[in-house]
C-alpha cells in the first residue's frame, strides 16, 4: 500500500478536472438555453488541434488559445444554425460534428505537420505554472508546504481559470439579466417570447459562449497537459462532461463537483494500476476506466425522475401565434 | 416546412441526393485545400473500389459489415430511437462469437460452428442493447446518452477481457487464432472473378438476406407496422393498442443483435481472432448509412456499398496521396451525417418552389 | 364617461370560417364585463384581436376614447391592456419575482432592480389582497396561486384593462371565491375587467354587464341585474334545434356499459373527474353534452383504455374492465378493442390516424393483428379488398387507398376513422366530436351512419359540444360540467334553456 499516494491522486484530480469543467460549463450554457449540445467532443478536438498547431507555429501559447477559440466558435455556429434556424435534429447535428472533427483534425494535422496526424511538441511554448506568493517560504514545512506548493499552487493558469469560472458562471446564470433570459428560453420559450425576448438570439448567444468555453478544454488538453495534439485525444471527455451536467442537475456547482468526481476516478485509475489492494488484489486499469460511465448509467437510470433537465431542452422553438 | 407537402419521389429521392451531393461538395473543397485534385482523387477511388475486381470484392466485404450496422441503427430509428451504441454492440457481438469459437472450434465442424457464431454474436449484441432499451422504456433515460456510455463501457470491458485472452508469449493484443473450421467460406471460391483470397465471404449473402427480412418485417408485418407507428406518433400508437414499452425494448434487442452480427463478417471473414477495437468505427458508419439510406433496404444497401467503396478506395488513395489519409473519410462520414441527418430538409423549400413553378407552367 | 373599450364592427375570418362578424359593443370603465358563449362563438378571437395577437379584417378598436391599431401584444400592454391566458406563461422553476422581471429587468445586474421590484410586488399584493409571496417558486404554488401571479404580472405592468380567459376552469370553489374578491377590489380601484367564460353562475355573481356571443355575432348585451340565467342560456344557445333525421323509436336493449363512481385525479392531485355514473344500453345513443374542458375528454380516454382512472368501476356487458392491478395503460386499448369497444377519438390527428401512413394502412390502425395470415405477415389481399369496400361504402374521396391520409380533408379523414371502427363490429362505440373540422355535407352522412349503427343494436356513447348534433342523435343526454355529471335527460325532455343551465354548471338540484 506504500505505492498508494493519496496526495498525488488529489493533485492529479485537480490537474484533470479542468478538461471536463470547461466542457461541462460550455454544455451548461447551451442546454440551459434549450439546445442539446452533444457536439462538445468535436469542439474539444477542434480547439485542441488548432491551439496546439497555432501555438507551435507562432511559438506562443496565448495566440494558440485565441485561435482555438475561433475554431470552436465556428463549430458552435454551425451547430446553432442547424439546431435553431433549420430546426434540425440536435442530437444528429452534435454526433455529426464529433465524427467530422475526429477525422478532420487528423487530416489537417497531417497536412501541416507531417507527423502522423499530430502536432509537434510545444517544448517551451507552453503556459508556465503559477507559483503562489510565499511558496519558497513554506516549501520546507511538512503538510502545509505540499498544500501550498503542489495542491493549491503550482498549476497552470488555465486550472485557476477553470475553477474561477464556477463563481462567474453561477453569477451570470442567476444574477444577470442575460442569465435570467437564457434560463427562461430553456424552460418555457413561449413565456420568454411573450415577454418580448428573442429566443433565437438568446440561444445563438448561448451557443457562442459554449463554443468559447469549450475551446479552453481543448487548449488545456493539448497545450497544458501533453504539449501536443494527438488523434482523438479527447477520449470521450465531451460525453463525460455531459454526464457531469446530468449528474449535477444542470447546476454549476454540482456540475463542477461531478467533473471533480470523474477527475478523481481518472487519477485513481493511473495510481491503482499495478497496486495490490487488500482483498481484491490488482484491479486492472481498464475496469476502473469503466467506472465513470457506469456511474453515468446509474445516474440516468435512478435519477431520471428527479434529474430535472431544462424543460424545453431539445425542442426547436416555433412561435405559436 | 413539412416534407409531407412534397411528393414522395421528391422527399424520398431528390432530397437525399441533394444532401449527399452537398456533403461531397464540401469534401471536394477540403481535398482541394489539401493540395490535391478532387477529380483525380475520385478517379483513384473509383478505380480501386469499383473497377478493380479485387478492390470491388473488398468494397463488398466492408459493405457486408456496414449493412448490418446500418440495419441496426435503421430499425431503432423506425421506432423513434437513436441507437448510437452499435459500435459497442458489435464489439460485444465479437465477444460472444469468440467465446463460442474458442470453446468449440476444435470439436465441431464448420456446419455447426458458423450458425453457432451467428447466434452467439447476435445474442451478445442484443444483450448489450438491453439495458439502454429497458431504461428508455421504463425510466425515460434517453437512449442516446446511455448507448454512448455503453460504448465506453464496452471499450473498457473488452480491453480487460481481450488482454486476458492473449495466448502465452504473444505480443498481439488479441485472442488466439481460430481453427480453420471456424472460417466462413469465401465467395472467391465460387466467383474467381474477385481474385484469390479476398475476404468477401458468405456473410455478404447473409447481409442480403437480412435486408430482405428487414424489408418484409418492417413493411409487411403487423409488428413492423406497430414499430413504425411508435416512431411516427407514439400517442396514436398507444390508441391503436401498441405496447410501447415492450416495443422499445424488443426493438433495441433486435438492433443490438443486428449490430452483433456485423462481427461475423469482420472476424470470421477476415482476421479469425478477436482483436482490440476491431469494429474500427463500423457502428458509427452505421449511423451515417441509416440516415443516408433513409432506413429503406435499398437505400441501406446502396449506402453501405458507397461507404465500403470509400473505405477501400480511401485506403488505396491514402497510399498514393499521403495528404489524403484514411481519416479523411471519417470526416466525410461526419459531413454525410450532418447533411443527410440534421439538415435533411434544408433544400425542401427550394425543391417545393421548383415543383410548383414547373407545375404551373405545365 | 367614455367606455374603456369599444368594439366597432369588428370582423375576422380564418379562411372559410367567419370567427367574428360585425361585432359591436362597449365595455364601461371600472366595471366587470362578462363575455359569454359556447365553443366557437368567437369570444377568444375577439379578445385576441384586442390583445394584438390577430388583426381584425375590418372594424375599429377604441380604447379610452381614442381609436387604436393594436399590432402586437407589446402595443396592447403599452395601452394598459393585460391578458391572463388559460395556459399560463410562467417559467415553473423560477420565483414569482423572476417571472415578473422577465423582459423588464432594467439592467445587466439583476440585483439593482430586484429589491425595488420585490417591494412593488408586495405593495400590489397587499393592496389587492393577492396573497402571493414574490420569493415563492412557481412550481410550489397551487394553480389558483399561479393564476394570481399572472394577474400580478399584468398589474405590475400597469394594466388598467384586464382580460381573463376562462379563469375558473382550473380553480377549486374556494379559489374561485378568492379570485372574485380580488376582481371586486380591482373594480373599486377603477380597473376594467373583461371576463370570458361559459359559466352562467359566475356571470350572475360577479359581472355588471354581459355580452352574449353566438356564431361570431353578438346575440345580446344586457346589464346583469336586468337578466337571468335562463335568459342568458337562451341567448347563448339561441336557435331552435330540430332533430330532422329519421330514426326508429328508442327501444334500448340490455345495458352494455355501466360506469359507477368514476374518479380521476391528475399528477398534481387536481380532481379531473368526480363521481361519474352513467349507463349505455344496446341500441341507444347517449350523448355527453357540455363545453369542452369539463372532463369529457378524460372520460373517453378512460373508457377507451388510454388512461387509468384513480377510482371507480366500469363494466362492459357485465364484466369489469381490466383496470385493476395495472400501473399504466400501456397496451390496454388493444384489450378493450378485443372486448368490443370501438373508439372514434376527438383528436384524430393526434390519436386516431398516422398522418404519414396511407389511407389503406390507416384502415387497419388498431386492428393490425386481425388482418394477418401466417407469421404475423399482413394479408394484403384481404386488406386491400376490405379497404376498397370501406372507401366505397363510406364515400371517401379521393378513393385512392395509397394516398397519405394527411393529404385528405378533415371530413374524409374522419370517414376513414369511422369506417374502420364500424367495420370492426363493436358492441360499444365511443365517439368524440365526430364532426369537428368536417364539412357540412359530410356531417349529415356521419350522423346517418351513427343512427344506422344505433338501429342495428350498437351502444353508442357520444361526446359533442354541438347541441344540434346532440339533438339530432341522442336518445338520452348526460350533461357534464366541472368534471361531474350535472344532469341527465331523455331526448323528449330536451330543453335548450335547461341544457344551457346544466352546461353552465348549474346542478339539476
Amino acid at each position: 500500500m506504500e505505492d498508494f499516494q493519496f496526495a498525488s491522486i488529489l493533485v492529479s484530480t485537480i490537474r484533470y478536472a479542468p478538461v471536463l469543467i470547461f466542457a461541462a460549463l460550455a454544455g451548461l450554457f447551451a442546454e440551459r438555453s434549450g439546445v442539446v449540445d452533444i457536439g462538445l467532443e468535436g469542439k474539444i478536438l477542434a480547439s485542441a488541434f488548432v491551439s496546439a498547431g497555432v501555438a507551435y507555429t507562432y511559438q506562443d501559447p496565448w495566440i494558440g488559445i485565441a485561435a482555438g477559440i475561433l475554431a470552436s466558435v465556428a463549430l458552435a455556429l454551425v451547430q446553432a444554425f442547424v439546431s435553431i434556424t433549420q430546426k434540425g435534429n440536435q442530437l444528429v447535428a452534435g454526433i455529426a460534428i464529433n465524427i467530422a472533427m475526429s477525422g478532420l483534425t487528423f487530416v489537417v494535422a497531417q497536412y501541416f505537420f507531417q507527423q502522423g496526424g499530430r502536432t509537434p511538441d510545444l517544448g517551451e511554448a507552453r503556459l508556465s505554472t503559477v507559483v503562489l506568493p510565499g511558496a519558497e517560504l513554506v516549501a520546507g514545512v511538512p503538510g502545509l508546504g505540499w498544500f501550498w506548493t503542489r495542491l493549491v499552487g503550482g498549476h497552470s493558469p488555465l486550472v485557476y481559470f477553470a475553477f474561477a469560472l464556477l463563481p462567474i458562471v453561477h453569477w451570470v446564470l442567476f444574477h444577470s439579466r442575460f442569465g435570467l433570459r437564457l434560463r427562461a428560453c430553456g424552460e418555457n420559450p413561449h413565456a420568454a417570447d411573450a415577454a418580448g425576448i428573442s429566443v433565437q438570439r438568446t440561444r445563438y448567444t448561448a451557443m457562442i459562449i459554449a463554443g468559447v468555453l469549450c475551446s479552453f478544454s481543448g487548449a488545456y488538453l493539448s497545450i497544458v497537459q501533453s504539449g501536443f495534439f494527438l488523434r482523438d485525444m479527447s477520449a470521450g471527455a465531451g460525453y463525460l462532461a455531459l454526464t457531469a451536467l446530468v449528474f449535477g442537475n444542470w447546476r454549476p456547482l454540482h456540475t463542477v463537483l461531478g467533473c471533480l468526481m470523474f477527475g478523481f476516478f481518472a487519477a485513481l485509475q493511473i495510481q491503482i494500476e499495478g497496486v495490490d489492494l487488500p482483498v481484491v488484489g490488482r484491479i486492472p486499469g481498464s475496469l476502473i476506466q469503466m467506472i465513470p460511465y457506469i456511474v453515468t448509467v446509474v445516474v440516468l437510470a435512478g435519477l431520471m425522475a428527479k434529474s430535472v433537465a431544462p424543460k424545453a431542452l431539445g425542442k426547436p422553438f416555433v412561435k405559436s401565434r | 416546412m413539412k416534407t409531407t407537402e412534397l411528393p414522395r419521389w421528391a422527399s424520398g429521392f431528390v432530397l437525399p441526393v441533394l444532401n449527399l451531393l452537398s456533403a461531397l461538395l464540401v469534401s471536394a473543397l477540403v481535398i482541394h485545400l489539401l493540395g490535391e485534385s478532387p477529380v483525380e482523387s475520385l478517379q483513384i477511388l473509383v478505380n480501386s473500389a469499383v473497377i478493380n475486381p479485387e478492390g470491388l470484392s473488398y468494397t463488398l466485404f466492408y459493405a457486408s459489415t456496414f449493412v448490418f450496422t446500418g440495419l441496426a441503427v435503421s430499425i431503432a430509428m423506425k421506432a423513434g430511437l437513436f441507437n448510437i451504441g452499435a459500435e459497442g454492440q458489435m464489439y460485444l457481438g465479437g465477444l460472444g462469437l469468440t467465446l463460442a469459437m474458442l470453446s468449440f472450434d476444435a470439436t465441431l465442424s464448420a456446419w455447426l460452428l458458423i450458425p453457432l457464431a451467428i447466434v452467439a454474436s447476435a445474442l451478445f449484441g442484443a444483450a448489450w442493447a438491453f439495458i439502454p432499451g429497458y431504461l428508455q422504456a421504463r425510466r425515460g433515460s434517453h437512449v442516446v446518452v446511455t448507448t454512448i456510455m455503453f460504448n465506453f463501457i464496452a471499450a473498457g470491458l473488452m480491453n480487460f477481457l481481450i488482454l486476458k485472452m492473449v495466448p502465452e508469449g504473444d505480443q498481439n493484443p488479441a485472442s488466439r487464432v481460430f481453427t480453420d473450421a471456424a472460417a466462413i467460406p469465401q465467395l472467391s471460391t465460387w466467383l474467381p472473378f474477385f481474385g484469390e483470397n479476398t475476404p468477401l465471404n458468405l456473410a455478404f449473402l447473409l447481409a442480403l438476406v437480412a435486408l430482405v427480412i428487414y424489408w418484409v418485417a418492417v413493411s409487411r408485418s403487423s409488428w413492423g407496422y406497430q414499430l413504425q407507428a411508435t416512431g411516427l406518433n407514439a400517442h396514436a400508437a398507444h390508441y391503436a393498442g401498441v405496447r410501447i414499452s415492450r416495443t422499445i425494448i424488443v426493438t433495441m434487442l433486435i438492433s443490438g443483435g443486428l449490430a452483433g452480427l456485423a462481427a461475423v463478417n469482420s472476424i470470421l471473414g477476415s482476421t479469425h481472432y478477436l482483436s482490440l477495437n476491431f469494429p474500427a468505427g463500423a457502428g458509427f458508419i452505421g449511423i451515417a448509412i441509416a440516415l443516408m439510406g433513409r432506413q429503406h433496404p435499398v437505400g441501406i444497401l446502396l449506402s453501405a456499398v458507397l461507404f465500403g467503396a470509400l473505405i477501400q478506395g480511401g485506403f488505396d488513395l491514402s497510399l498514393e496521396k499521403p495528404n489524403i489519409p484514411q481519416e479523411t473519410f471519417i470526416f466525410i462520414q461526419g459531413l454525410i451525417i450532418l447533411f443527410c441527418g440534421a439538415m435533411e430538409n434544408m433544400y425542401a423549400p427550394a425543391v417545393l418552389k421548383l415543383i410548383n413553378a414547373t407545375r404551373r407552367k405545365g | 364617461m367614455q367606455p374603456a373599450v369599444e368594439f366597432r364592427n369588428i370582423s375576422k375570418a380564418f379562411g372559410p370560417v367567419q370567427a367574428n362578424a360585425d361585432v359591436s359593443f362597449s365595455i364601461a370603465k371600472g366595471s366587470i364585463h362578462g363575455v359569454i358563449g359556447e365553443n366557437g362563438a368567437g369570444k377568444s378571437t375577439l379578445m385576441s384581436i384586442l390583445y394584438g395577437y390577430y388583426h381584425a379584417d375590418s372594424g375599429q378598436l377604441v380604447i379610452n376614447g381614442a381609436e387604436q391599431k393594436i399590432r402586437s401584444s407589446q402595443e396592447a400592454i403599452g395601452l394598459g391592456i393585460g391578458m391572463v391566458h388559460q395556459h399560463f406563461m410562467l417559467v415553473e422553476n423560477m420565483t414569482v419575482l423572476d417571472n415578473v422581471m422577465l423582459g423588464t429587468e432594467g439592467g445587466f445586474k439583476l440585483s439593482k432592480k430586484r429589491a425595488e421590484t420585490e417591494a412593488k410586488l408586495r405593495e400590489i399584493c397587499t393592496r389587492y389582497r393577492l396573497d402571493v409571496d414574490p420569493l415563492a417558486v412557481i412550481s410550489d404554488l397551487s394553480v389558483g396561486a399561479q393564476q394570481r401571479v399572472e394577474i400580478l404580472k399584468q398589474i405590475y405592468r400597469s394594466a388598467e384593462i384586464l382580460i381573463l380567459d376562462e379563469p375558473t376552469a382550473v380553480l377549486t370553489t374556494q379559489e374561485i371565491a378568492s379570485l372574485f374578491d380580488i376582481l371586486r377590489l380591482f373594480k373599486e380601484q377603477g380597473k376594467t375587467i373583461i371576463l370570458i367564460t361559459h359559466k352562467l353562475g359566475e356571470i350572475m355573481e360577479i359581472t355588471d354587464q354581459v355580452t352574449v356571443m353566438r356564431a361570431g355575432r353578438v346575440a345580446g348585451a344586457v346589464a346583469t341585474r336586468d337578466t337571468s340565467k335562463e335568459q342568458l342560456a337562451n341567448m347563448m344557445v339561441g336557435r331552435p334545434i330540430e332533430g330532422n333525421l329519421p330514426r326508429t323509436p328508442h327501444a334500448p336493449g340490455a345495458p352494455v356499459l355501466q360506469v359507477e363512481g368514476l374518479e380521476l385525479k391528475d399528477a398534481n392531485g387536481v380532481q379531473l373527474l368526480a363521481d361519474i355514473a352513467l349507463t349505455v344500453h344496446a341500441g341507444e345513443i347517449v350523448a355527453i353534452a357540455g363545453v369542452s374542458g369539463n372532463g369529457q375528454s378524460e372520460l373517453m380516454e378512460i373508457l377507451s383504455g388510454m388512461r387509468l382512472p384513480t377510482a371507480g368501476n366500469v363494466a362492459m356487458e357485465g364484466q369489469p374492465l381490466p383496470f385493476a392491478g395495472r400501473s399504466n395503460a400501456d397496451g390496454l386499448p388493444a384489450t378493450f378493442r378485443k372486448l368490443g369497444i370501438g373508439h372514434v377519438p376527438e383528436d384524430r390527428l393526434r390519436d386516431g390516424v398516422i398522418k404519414d401512413f396511407s389511407v389503406m394502412q390507416n384502415t387497419v390502425f388498431g386492428y393490425q393483428d386481425r388482418v394477418t395470415k401466417g407469421m404475423g405477415l399482413f394479408d394484403f389481399d384481404a386488406i386491400a379488398k376490405r379497404c376498397a369496400h370501406l372507401l366505397e361504402a363510406f364515400d371517401v374521396r379521393p378513393k385512392d387507398p395509397n394516398v397519405r391520409i394527411g393529404l385528405l380533408s378533415g371530413g374524409n379523414q374522419q370517414k376513414v376513422v369511422i369506417a374502420r371502427e364500424v367495420s370492426a363490429a363493436p358492441k360499444l362505440m365511443l365517439v368524440g366530436q365526430p364532426t369537428r373540422g368536417v364539412d357540412i355535407g359530410t356531417i349529415e352522412s356521419i350522423h346517418t351512419q351513427l343512427l344506422r349503427l344505433r338501429d342495428e343494436g350498437v351502444a353508442i356513447l357520444l361526446v359533442s359540444t354541438e347541441l344540434e348534433e346532440v339533438r339530432a342523435l341522442a336518445d338520452r343526454i348526460v350533461v357534464m360540467s366541472g368534471g361531474r355529471v350535472t344532469g341527465e335527460l331523455h331526448i323528449d325532455e330536451f330543453d335548450t334553456t335547461r341544457i344551457g343551465l346544466l352546461m353552465g354548471g348549474m346542478h339539476k338540484s
